[in-house]
């Protein structure tokens, strides 16, 4: 069995990762999901969060905006309504976002509100979680 | 006949639009280039959509759930919702002309039904306004830079239209970029969704439909990419159109520098023999005075 496999992400703008990794981890709808090579046909929803992998320059960690995953015969394809690196967030901003969405979630009425909030909330957290992640497994090493 | 004059100042004239229909051209196919660009980023995500909305409708086949999807049901065309991606600007040749010629024929044959136009460019508003269709909405400027921000917007709108019955069906309808030389019209329905047909094999090998786990319900997981694939089509629509018409005005903007260079030819033709027959008459003048003294 071969040790890699392919992950791709791509947003409607860009294709942002495309690459050969050992492990990816991404964050599905129902938690998040470790990825090895082998790994069985699969397919999900998912939330905004932080998606890592492991590949040929060390770990790196991507913001994602929420999406789909399918996985499939060693290929990870990762369809992202946004990502972004950790050299592309801007720190202050998502803590104001985060912030707003926080203080929307509060006064929000009715369902669609908190929804709406809710997701900015979590955007703005997968942002702020990013660039801590990243951080962090730089000083580690 | 006009002045040597008169004649002198067409050529400079001439010459300035062809200075400036020449800089226009290679503007357009600068801008050709990033527009071809930004399309061809947007590739990988639509193949993958293409994808796993295959893989999903292969796994979906006779589950009613899904068939039961708003978004997927086709009802009969009562009320149509148009969007029209034109240019903003004009000089582009027969792109904005053709393009609503062709609409102009939908709209008339689909007389029964009751038409909206939502608009995205200002060629198509000023179209549609002037002619007093019902115009549900216009964006100006977004085809030059478009946004998955704007097609989100939009889809959001139809989508929500199309799941309150207030429309029965969306076309879109644009310019799609084949080459340079023939931009290629496109008319398409884009609600109700035709789901893609699961990929087909060569031949002798079966599709090996893979048999996926799904963490979701698969009509909860259409429920969340339909939406996504209704944008992004609006997207790619938007981004063809823009390629197209960068194409279309390099085109003509061509064509204008081309006939410019004809135009002053004749002119300078024109300018010479204008000339020598003055200098003739003049020589003609002194050596008839000249005779008429001795």
């Amino acid at each position: 069995m071969a040790d890699t496999f392919q992950l791709q992400v791509a947003t409607p703008e860009r294709l942002v990762v495309d690459e050969q990794v050992t492990e990816a981890e991404v964050p599905g709808q129902n938690g998040y999901l470790g990825i090895l090579p082998g790994h069985a046909p699969l397919m999900t929803a998912l939330n905004p969060g932080v998606l890592t992998y492991q590949g040929g320059g060390g770990p790196h960690v991507l913001a994602i905006m929420g999406g789909f995953a399918e996985i499939s015969e060693n290929h990870v394809r990762v369809l992202a309504d946004g990502a972004e690196t950790p050299e592309e967030i801007q720190i202050d901003r998502a803590r104001r976002q985060l912030e707003e969405a926080s203080h929307k979630l509060h006064d929000a009425k009715d369902p669609a509100e908190v929804e709406i909030a809710m997701r900015a909330l979590q955007q703005a957290q997968a942002r702020i979680d990013a660039t801590g992640r990243s951080s962090s497994s730089l000083s580690a090493r | 006949m006009p002045s040597l004059i008169d004649i002198r100042r067409r050529i400079r004239s001439v010459k300035n639009t062809q200075q400036i229909t020449k800089a226009m051209k290679m503007v357009s196919a600068a801008k050709l280039r990033r527009a071809q660009e930004r399309a061809l980023a947007s590739r990988p995500y639509a193949n993958m959509m293409a994808r796993v909305l295959a893989n999903l409708a292969a796994a979906s086949q006779n589950n009613e759930s899904v068939s039961d999807l708003p978004l997927l049901q086709s009802r009969e065309e009562k009320r149509i919702q148009l969007i029209v991606v034109s240019s903003d600007r004009g000089l582009a040749g027969a792109f904005n002309s053709n393009l609503l010629r062709m609409v102009q024929r939908f709209i008339e044959e689909h007389r029964g039904a009751e038409i909206q136009v939502e608009t995205i460019g200002r060629k198509a508003r000023d179209y549609f306004r002037k002619r007093n269709y019902n115009v549900t909405g216009e964006h100006i400027g977004a085809v030059e830079r478009p946004s998955y921000e704007l097609a989100r917007e939009i889809g959001d709108k139809l989508i929500r239209l199309y799941r309150n019955s207030e429309v029965d069906a969306v076309y879109i309808a644009s310019n799609h970029f084949k080459n340079v030389m023939s931009p290629n019209l496109v008319l398409s329905k884009i609600l109700p969704v035709e789901m893609p047909e699961a990929e087909k094999q060569q031949d002798n090998n079966p599709p090996q439909a893979l048999d996926y786990i799904f963490e979701q319900p698969v009509e909860e997981l259409l429920r969340a990419l339909l939406p996504r694939y209704v944008e992004m089509e609006i997207y790619r629509t938007m981004l063809e159109s823009n390629s197209a018409e960068h194409a279309a005005r390099m085109t003509a903007m061509d064509t204008a520098t081309n006939n410019a260079g004809d135009v002053i030819q004749n002119l300078t033709l024109n300018m010479n023999r204008v000339r020598q027959a003055s200098i003739t008459r003049e020589i003609i003048e002194i050596v008839s005075g000249a005779a008429a003294l001795s």
